[in-house]
């Protein structure tokens, strides 16, 4: 091996419990059979202890691609390749995990093959995205791991202005607090837009996440411009014998102070004799008592989605939430399903036309109001999507009467 | 083109199907969970409507894997935990058993090959996390390092249930944010306007989507040196780095003026309260590799007394909600600062409209 770069500060973080990504290099360093990945790694730790001692990273992108596709690999070429040689084109490929994340070891052993024949060595599960992260391939080899893996189901994210890979919960997999089939949900609608994930040709990315519950572990409502929560609209379950249960486990006492009195909408009464009462026409679905007392307490059985769009962090306008777009839709039938493909098609449509470059789909809704928006997905308007009506006067209000009648008219036809 | 170097053409397939890979006893009793428990930090414990159990051990893992980590990761599910893993969104591994008398010897290999049990429940679990120097093109800072030297510190958090609720901790490398919202999020915040090469402007920029992307129209095209440049009003300028992707050759990032902020009370969840966006508490910290030892302090203090303040269930969120921003200062001893009053669009709605003060 050519000269083995010293890095001094970098050792620094060899010490300590935690485990060490910098030990991991070293391995790949020091202890793998292949010269290539050997050098690789010498010269990435040359390179990162570089950027630790000036404060600056050295990477710059570019345009790699694989046949057929524009987008799922993230080009990086070093600004400083004259002294850091061996990985000059340090690219990542970024691959569709599938629904949930849930791998054999068999199948990630083949990844690790496939890699250590191709790539540095380095791999991530996941990246904020979703993705899992090929991280360090030359433009050359990009292509033919792509092949390799390609061929045996792993398929290339999104990355750039396209749909971006999808996210989803463990949910009904491992969770009794699941109300939707994730699995489901999740390949619907990254495999109707595949197209969309491969060639960028959006204003800007468009994330979709998929949360069983309102506990929303996948970050869905902040995270993605079209979140899908899972909920209920009958009666919570509740199991008065576990309710005592807990009641003689942990005392009065305590259900009062973290159960009933942190229900944000007052709609639990523990009652004298220690059973519970839910006030389910107030009940939001919030999950707390569920999360407390996951034994006594279970979602009901008409379940279905809430659907929430246009969240992003901050670039441009600042962040924004996902707001309630569906309050509730049931998915069981094949029409359910593909119905939320349509509405998602629809929105994806309507962006693609009116969003301007690096819009995302919440900033265009801010920039032309959410009225127009619902006008323009074909989406009547619901109470279910304010948390308050407006509070200023300087509207014009032509059509008040015209509106009116519709809303009685919808209520009639309900 | 001949035929042996014609381009492969790629099979579409998107996503794979999740049922080949789940766990045998997950794929049995999808969609029929009934309740669950945490036996011990690290372990959860489901049980399914028809009273099967399932054991999962969590693992904390450095995230950037290398080959060798992840083939013994391999092989202690292979030898320990019927061949099948899942990986949480913050890049836990985790191993599922139908046996419990597997749980134990399950965790004792996995701490014995250097991995670290726990992120349960109303822990400090593992911290989401970019790329940093590592990967990215537009970093202010590593991101594996300092998630490394944090959770060196906060590893006892991670192992045990000490915290009121549990905690989220993220980290970004630059205003973007790619770690997201987080109960305590620390990111890097520009004190200093772009550096202008204006040598380079005009062929390696598309000008006008670059003055697009200015969250506050400071950029405009300008001549300077007699080539096509762009030229910011550093008044103006609130060093947001947004010009910096589509504009290499305006340099934001600086060994010097890229500081550390840090952010709290961002929580995604809708149990009890609508989720929240992080607030900005702390800002000028040093960027100081290898082991930001500053701003580990900072977080360290903030858990300490969100631990020892905060009832149960509380998040972070809730927490400073019940006891007020004057006394998250007080307690943290942060100081408050006319940086902490928000001016972007929206702003009046986070000040006090009211006489509620606490004394």
């Amino acid at each position: 091996m050519a000269e083995q770069f010293k890095t001094p500060m970098l050792d620094e973080l060899e010490k300590g419990p935690w485990p060490s990504f910098i030990s991991g290099f070293k391995r790949l360093r020091d202890d793998h059979p292949d010269k290539r990945i050997n050098e690789t790694a010498n010269s990435l730790l040359g390179q990162l202890e570089h950027s630790y001692e000036t404060r600056k990273g050295y990477w710059k992108g570019g345009t790699v691609s694989v046949f057929g596709y524009g987008s799922g690999i993230i080009p990086r070429f070093s600004e400083v390749a004259d002294t850091f040689v061996a990985s000059k084109e340090f690219h990542t490929v970024r691959v569709q995990p599938p629904a949930g994340n849930h791998y054999t070891t068999d199948m990630l052993r083949t990844l690790c093959d496939s890699w250590e024949k191709y790539g540095s060595g380095l791999i991530t599960f996941h990246g904020q995205t979703g993705n899992i992260m090929f991280i360090g391939v030359d433009t050359e080899n990009t292509q033919k791991f792509f092949d390799e893996i390609n061929e045996y189901g792993w398929d290339l994210g999104g990355a750039g202005p396209c749909v971006r890979t999808g996210m989803s919960c463990m949910g009904a997999a491992r969770c009794e607090m699941s109300c939707a089939d994730e699995q489901q949900i999740h390949l619907r609608l990254m495999n109707n837009f595949t197209d969309d994930v491969h060639r960028p040709a959006l204003p800007y990315k468009f994330k979709f996440k998929v949360s069983g519950c309102g506990n929303d572990c996948q970050n869905a409502i902040e995270r993605s411009d079209m979140a899908i929560l899972g909920t209920w609209r009958d009666d919570m379950k509740v199991n008065q014998t576990e309710v005592k249960n807990y009641i003689n486990k942990k005392s009065r006492q305590y259900v009062i102070d973290n159960v009933t009195t942190r229900c944000p909408t007052n709609a639990l009464t523990l009652n004298d004799d220690d059973t519970l009462t839910v006030d389910n026409k107030n009940c939001v679905r919030c999950m707390h008592c569920l999360n407390v007392m996951n034994k006594a307490l279970s979602p009901g059985d008409d379940k279905g989605v809430t659907i929430c769009i246009g969240g992003k962090r901050t670039l441009k306008i600042g962040d924004l939430m996902g707001t309630v777009v569906i309050p509730f839709k049931k998915l069981e039938t094949e029409e359910d399903y593909e119905s939320l493909v349509e509405f998602a098609e629809d929105i994806i449509d309507f962006w693609a036309e009116n969003g301007l470059e690096h819009e995302r789909t919440g900033e265009m809704i801010e920039r032309i109001g959410i009225a127009n928006f619902l006008d323009a997905i074909g989406v009547e308007v619901d109470p279910n999507m304010i948390n308050h009506p407006r509070q200023s006067s300087y509207v014009r209000l032509d059509e008040w009467d015209a509106e009116a009648q519709k809303w009685f008219e919808r209520k009639k036809a309900a | 083109m001949s035929e042996n170097t014609k381009p492969r053409s790629p099979t579409e397939s998107g996503c794979p199907d999740g049922f080949q890979y789940m766990h045998p006893l997950m794929r049995k009793n999808y969609g029929n969970w009934d309740h669950h428990d945490h036996p011990r930090p690290g372990v959860l414990k489901h049980v399914s409507k028809d009273g099967e159990p399932i054991w999962t051990v969590k693992c904390a893992t450095q995230r950037i894997l290398d080959t060798f980590s992840l083939r013994t990761l391999c092989d202690i599910g292979d030898n320990f935990a019927d061949g099948h893993v899942h990986f949480t969104m913050r890049s836990n591994i985790e191993y599922m058993v139908a046996d419990e008398a597997k749980v134990q010897p399950l965790i004792e290999e996995i701490e014995k090959n250097g991995f670290i049990v726990g992120g349960t429940a109303a822990s400090v679990s593992s911290i989401s996390h970019t790329q940093g120097w590592l990967h990215c093109d537009i970093p202010g800072t590593d991101a594996s390092g300092v998630v490394k030297s944090m959770m060196d510190e906060l590893i006892d958090e991670f192992k045990n249930h000490n915290m009121p609720n549990r905690v989220h901790i993220t980290t970004s490398c630059c205003q973007i944010n790619c770690g997201g919202q987080g109960d305590i999020a620390i990111n890097v915040q520009h004190t200093k306007p772009p550096k202008i090469d204006h040598d380079l402007v005009g062929n390696a920029c598309e000008r006008p989507s670059v003055v697009a992307r200015c969250p506050v129209a400071a950029i405009r095209p300008a001549v300077v040196n007699g080539k096509p440049s762009l030229e910011v009003d550093e008044k103006k300028c609130i060093c947001c780095g947004a010009c910096f992707p589509p504009c290499p050759p305006m340099q934001i990032n600086d060994a010097e003026h890229t500081k550390l902020a840090i952010w709290v009370g961002g929580n995604h969840s809708n149990a009890r309260s609508k989720p929240t966006f992080q607030k900005l508490v702390a800002a000028g910290i040093p960027n100081n590799p290898p082991r930001w030892p500053e701003a580990t302090a900072i977080v360290k203090k903030i858990l300490k007394c969100y631990k020892e303040d905060g009832r149960p269930w509380e998040r972070m969120n809730d927490w400073i909600e019940r006891i007020g921003w004057p006394a998250f200062f007080e307690q943290t001893g942060l100081p408050f600062t006319k940086f902490h009053l928000d001016n972007w669009r929206g702003a009046r709605n986070s000040l006090n409209a009211s006489n509620h003060v606490r004394f």
